[in-house]
């Protein structure tokens, strides 16, 4: 099972699975903000990102936000409902809204990550 | 008894020279007279319009002095002056081609569209409740464009042919799937200035150009390619197997396509484009000496988050009935900012909906008879040619031969065609290859007289009749091979086959028009807009033949008044804002910022400096800033703004020192886009002068400068002028518009040149930025007449009593939407903003919520969260006299009382008259109408409302719907008017 989620100050949350592989998501706080989402740009899966760098973007009818991918690591998978129902980051954002699934490539840098009471603090 | 002479008056009669009135347009222009202007002036506390001044302008900018400008003339008076220059014009009948053809403007379309205020005053229609009838024309050009090209997906138009091509270029940058590629291959029979602004676009992206024949394209890694078609010489080739070369190497295909060409010819779509740009000038649009016309883009779905520029699309409001908006907005400069696709912004929408309703009134089979008879007569000319010993080069061709000379003859030919008034293509300077392009004006006479300036004598004894019949007994098309006939089928919409008598179409337009809130309906406040008068005798000359019927090849020397009238229109801007040169041709603000970041670059270029391309920009900018930095490839770096809304000058030192040694340029708006005088603005440009860098100053607010302080004085190196807003052309419901920079002496070498007609006496090495060379030329009669009619006085009085009414509007509203930022002395300039978040924390009720309740009253909206998000600014212009002023005071009034009953809860916190804005008859005449308000506050909010009351046609507008699913085209007829 996932693990508890941790949080970038960027708005994302990341949470790790045994086998090193992290879901990606964008928060509550950040969906609320974004409005209603319309389109999101996913990663190819295969392709490498590092910690930090945009690796998607995510589109409500009033902004078009980038996404900064919270750790390292390789794309093992994308969310591809997002296509169809980019609502349901509005509606689910941290289970049926997550955006893509990573290999991680240094696990220490979630150790730089927020807990959910840093991450709240960050929001409030 | 003496007769007693009379007694003598007490006061004397008033002189003549009082009588004269000279400035009597001021008093026409400017809203409020001298006892409004008192009350104002009362409200603020103050004595007269010099106090305003000196409370809102920082004494260390101020002119102090007059603007050098002549005194100024009334409106005959300057109509006059301007028919009078014009009558040294003697432009010639141009056969010239090149993208530009005579037409006739259907007179039903020229009166009550291009010279109808209901059209031409309306804004952009970013509110789009208040806009359904010019969204619904758009919707049209776009469904125009998207069946003549063959394509799934069209924008709602470009400023001009060319810079379409270099959007397109970028485009396939951005989609081709060889991202490795860094060339792109132009078809060297593409049109001069096309290829002229390619270049000058792909330098400042760092992309490689080559120019050349098609047939060497596989000698190449590109990742795209245009091709003209018809081509330059003329020729019609099918482009499918150079499309298919072109996508084996992964490469996006580009045509620049004649729209009236493609009425005949077999679609680029057809042949596998991924991309097709052109010109609908000659779709009704007067060639006006190089413009404004709308350029159209076309593309592939699977494009769409990458075209640049406005779109339309098909969504729903909240009662679920069919409704239009700017669909994918997201894709723009004024929220993407430096990622957006482009720094466009304005679009060619009055022009775009003349060509539209064009189409409409011909229809289908109109175009293709009109398509037709040109093309007959470039058939009988060109058979005519042949048989005379003088066949054309091109052998296919739908308008356009082009002939080959010897040095004799072509001598012969010029001095025929002058003494004809003819003009020609000239291909090469000493005139021996010579093109002829016809069009919708070009009469058999006019086929007879091309032989004789060709032919000479041996030109009479051709029978255009004979010829005629003999091209008809061939019983195919000549010059057209049939793989190129064009069968599919176009327009086939019902909008494109009702309107074909006048009285229909008349209705239509009257129809559509009703729909939308323009100036010519009441007050548009939208802050940095600067919706003010555009003057009926600024308007007049566009529609003039001498002004009109001009193509913007023409030589210099068959229109010296015109060029006095461009000229003097430069001094005038000279003047008002202290340059030493300005350049006519960016077609938008957007692109006078390309162009004068495009001057920064190659003029720190020119000193060495390649390494200067930091480009600070406030965080208060608008977003074509960043947007067009990123354009001529500058690195953007944000400087802060402080609570007051002023650039943080320290954060701005820190950043110019950081960057001393790589600093191009720092971008500020003046006044700030916060709507006030920054008291630190000499002291920013110095630091950045200081610094090695440029100052461009954003000229968006420049009204709030013109006779009280002039941007070079301030210290800007460069800066563009919105004639659209400061200098009265009118906005035309998104486009035309205007934005020649003006720029220091040291810059001026490196403005725009034009590789067809030089634009200024000097030589100017650098390339163009406009497919013409004085962008938008039959437009500046409008700010020409302004200034002629203003003088420095009524320009000085002009922003004076913008600055009043608002700073009025902003003491009225204060109390109740707290105003956002003033100056030191408490003072906002030409604009104001009011801060609706504290109110939407404490009620729900949002600043969009308040832009939406504003249309029941029958008013557009202010600007809505810019620049700052959750505030409303408004600007009222000097135009707005007090009682409108009052009016919309009232109306605003009255929806803070709306909002006070939401949060005592004598309104329902979600179905209330704000949240349920804007009311539409059909709420009104629903007979389950269920609310807890009464229909008389929903949509009689306001007891002035029912003399004149504005219905919106659609509730408010989904645009999460519309987004989510993208139609871009006409729906079917069923689903209109509901």
């Amino acid at each position: 099972m996932s693990k508890p989620f941790r949080y970038a100050k960027s708005h994302e949350w990341v949470s790790v699975d045994e086998s090193g592989v992290a879901t990606v998501g964008i928060s509550d706080f950040a969906q609320s903000a974004l409005g209603d989402v319309v389109f999101v740009d996913l990663p190819a899966v295969g392709a490498t990102v590092a910690a930090s760098a945009e690796v998607a973007v995510v589109e409500s009818v009033k902004a078009a936000s980038d996404i900064y991918s919270p750790v390292s690591g390789e794309i093992v998978e994308i969310n591809t409902e997002l296509q169809s129902a980019p609502d349901l980051i509005n509606s689910s954002p941290s289970e049926g809204g997550w955006l893509y699934r990573i290999k991680l490539s240094n696990l220490a840098e979630l150790d730089g990550l927020l807990d959910e009471e840093a991450y709240a603090a960050v929001c409030a | 008894m003496n007769s007693q002479i009379p007694v003598a008056v007490a006061t004397l009669l008033p002189r003549l020279c009082t009588l004269q009135h000279k400035d009597e347009f001021t008093t026409r222009h400017v809203g409020p007279d001298a006892a409004q202007t008192g009350v104002m002036l009362q409200q603020l506390g103050l004595k007269s319009l010099e106090d305003l001044i000196a409370a809102t302008v920082p004494a260390a900018i101020a002119l102090g002095r007059p603007l050098d400008l002549p005194a100024p003339l009334t409106e005959p008076e300057a109509l006059f002056k301007l028919k009078s220059l014009l009558a040294h014009d003697k432009p010639a009948r141009s056969f010239i081609g090149m993208g530009y053809y005579d037409t006739f403007t259907p007179n039903v379309i020229l009166r009550n569209v291009l010279e109808n205020p209901g059209w031409y005053t309306a804004y952009t229609p970013y509110q789009p409740e208040i806009s359904q009838g010019r969204l619904e024309c758009l919707l049209n050009f776009q469904q125009m464009v998207m069946d003549l090209t063959g394509m799934d997906l069209a924008t709602a138009s470009l400023l001009d042919e060319a810079t379409a091509a270099a959007e397109a270029m970028a485009l396939a940058k951005r989609v081709c799937g060889n991202a490795a590629a860094n060339t792109f291959f132009v078809d060297h029979q593409c049109f001069p200035q096309t290829i002229d602004v390619i270049k000058t676009r792909a330098h400042a992206f760092g992309f490689d150009v080559v120019v050349g024949d098609p047939a060497t394209i596989s000698e190449h890694a590109v990742f795209g390619a245009i091709f003209q078609y018809p081509a330059l010489r003329g020729d019609v080739q099918d482009l499918g197997s150079l499309i298919a070369a072109l996508h084996a190497q992964k490469a996006i295909a580009i045509v620049a396509a004649d729209i009236l060409g493609l009425a005949l010819l077999k679609s680029p779509g057809e042949m596998g484009a991924d991309v097709v740009v052109g010109s609908t000038q000659r779709f009704g649009v007067p060639m006006g000496y190089g413009g404004p016309h709308a350029a159209y883009f076309a593309t592939r779905q699977d494009y769409r988050r990458s075209v640049p520029g406005r779109m339309i699309g098909v969504s729903v409001d909240s009662r679920g009935k069919q409704a239009l908006r700017m669909a994918l907005q997201t894709r723009e400069q004024h929220i993407r900012r430096e990622k957006a696709n482009s720094n466009i912004c304005t679009a060619q929408v009055l022009l775009a909906n003349v060509a539209a309703l064009y189409a409409m009134y011909h229809g289908p089979v109109g175009l293709k008879r009109i398509a037709n008879r040109v093309h007959r007569l470039t058939a009988i000319l060109a058979l005519g040619l042949q048989q005379a010993g003088s066949p054309p080069l091109n052998e296919t061709f739908f308008d356009t031969i082009t002939l080959e000379l010897d040095a004799e003859t072509a001598a012969a030919v010029l001095v025929r065609a002058e003494a004809a008034g003819i003009n020609l293509r000239m291909d090469n300077a000493d005139g021996t290859r010579v093109g002829i392009s016809l069009d919708e004006c070009t009469t058999p006479t006019d086929v007879e007289l091309l032989w004789q300036v060709i032919l000479g004598e041996a030109g009479r004894s051709l029978s255009l009749t004979a010829l005629d019949q003999a091209i008809a007994e061939l019983r195919e098309a000549e010059g057209i091979g049939a793989e190129l006939q064009r069968s599919s089928d176009f327009l086939t919409h019902a909008h494109f086959n009702s309107y074909h008598s006048e009285t229909e179409m008349l209705r239509y337009m009257k129809k559509l028009e009703d729909r939308d809130i323009s100036l010519n309906r009441s007050m548009i406040a939208l802050g940095s807009c600067t919706m003010k008068l555009n003057a009926t005798a600024e308007m007049m000359p566009i529609s003039w033949p001498e002004l009109n019927r001009v193509h913007p090849f023409v030589p210099k020397s068959q229109v010296p008044g015109y060029q006095q009238m461009i000229s003097d229109l430069e001094n005038m801007l000279m003047a008002i804002t202290g340059f030493d040169a300005v350049c006519m041709q960016p077609n938008s603000g957007a692109q006078g910022e390309y162009a004068g970041l495009l001057a920064i670059r190659n003029y720190l270029d020119s000193l060495g400096q390649q390494q200067r391309n930091v480009c600070l920009i406030p965080s208060s900018a608008h977003g074509t800033n960043p947007a067009t930095a990123q354009m001529v490839g500058m690195k953007v770096v944000i400087v802060a703004c402080d609570a007051r809304g002023n650039v943080d000058v320290n954060d701005l030192r820190a950043k110019a020192l950081a960057h001393a040694a790589d600093l191009a340029a720092l971008m500020i708006t003046y006044p700030s886009t916060h709507g006030v005088f920054e008291e630190s603005i000499r002291e920013i440009c110095t630091i950045i002068h200081t610094n090695g860098g440029q100052v461009y100053m954003d000229g968006a607010n420049l009204n709030a400068q013109v006779g009280v302080s002039r941007p070079a004085d301030i210290g800007a190196d460069v800066s563009h002028v919105n004639l659209h807003k400061t200098f009265c052309i009118p906005h035309g419901g998104g486009g035309p518009g205007m934005g020649p920079i003006g720029m220091k002496a040291h810059l001026a070498p490196f403005m725009a040149g034009h590789v067809v007609v030089p634009p200024k006496d000097v030589p100017l090495p650098f390339g163009a930025v406009s497919a013409a060379p004085w962008g938008s030329a039959s437009i500046l009669p409008i700010s020409w007449m302004y200034v002629t009619m203003m003088g420095a006085s009524g320009l000085l009085k002009a922003t004076q009593v913008a600055i009043l009414n608002a700073n009025y509007v902003a003491r009225k509203l204060d109390p109740h939407f707290p105003v956002l930022y003033t100056g030191s002395k408490g003072m906002v300039a030409h604009e104001c903003i009011i801060d609706l978040r504290p109110l939407k924390q404490a009620s729900g009720i949002s600043e969009e919520d308040v832009a939406k309740r504003l249309m029941d009253f029958g008013f557009h909206a202010p600007t809505m969260s810019f620049p700052v998000a959750g505030t409303l600014m408004i600007e009222p212009t000097e135009s707005e006299s007090l009682m409108e002023l009052d009016r919309f005071i009232e109306a605003m009034v009255t929806i803070r009382g709306e909002i006070e009953l939401v949060l005592k809860g004598e309104l329902d916190a979600v179905n209330n008259p704000l949240k349920n804005a804007p009311h539409t008859l059909a709420d009104i005449m629903d007979e389950s109408w269920d609310r807890p308000y009464s229909k008389r506050m929903a949509a009689f909010p306001a007891p002035w409302i029912a003399n004149h009351k504005y219905w919106p046609t659609v509730n408010r507008v989904d645009n999460v719907f519309g987004d989510r699913n993208l139609v871009c085209s006409c729906p079917a007829t069923a689903d209109y008017d509901l």
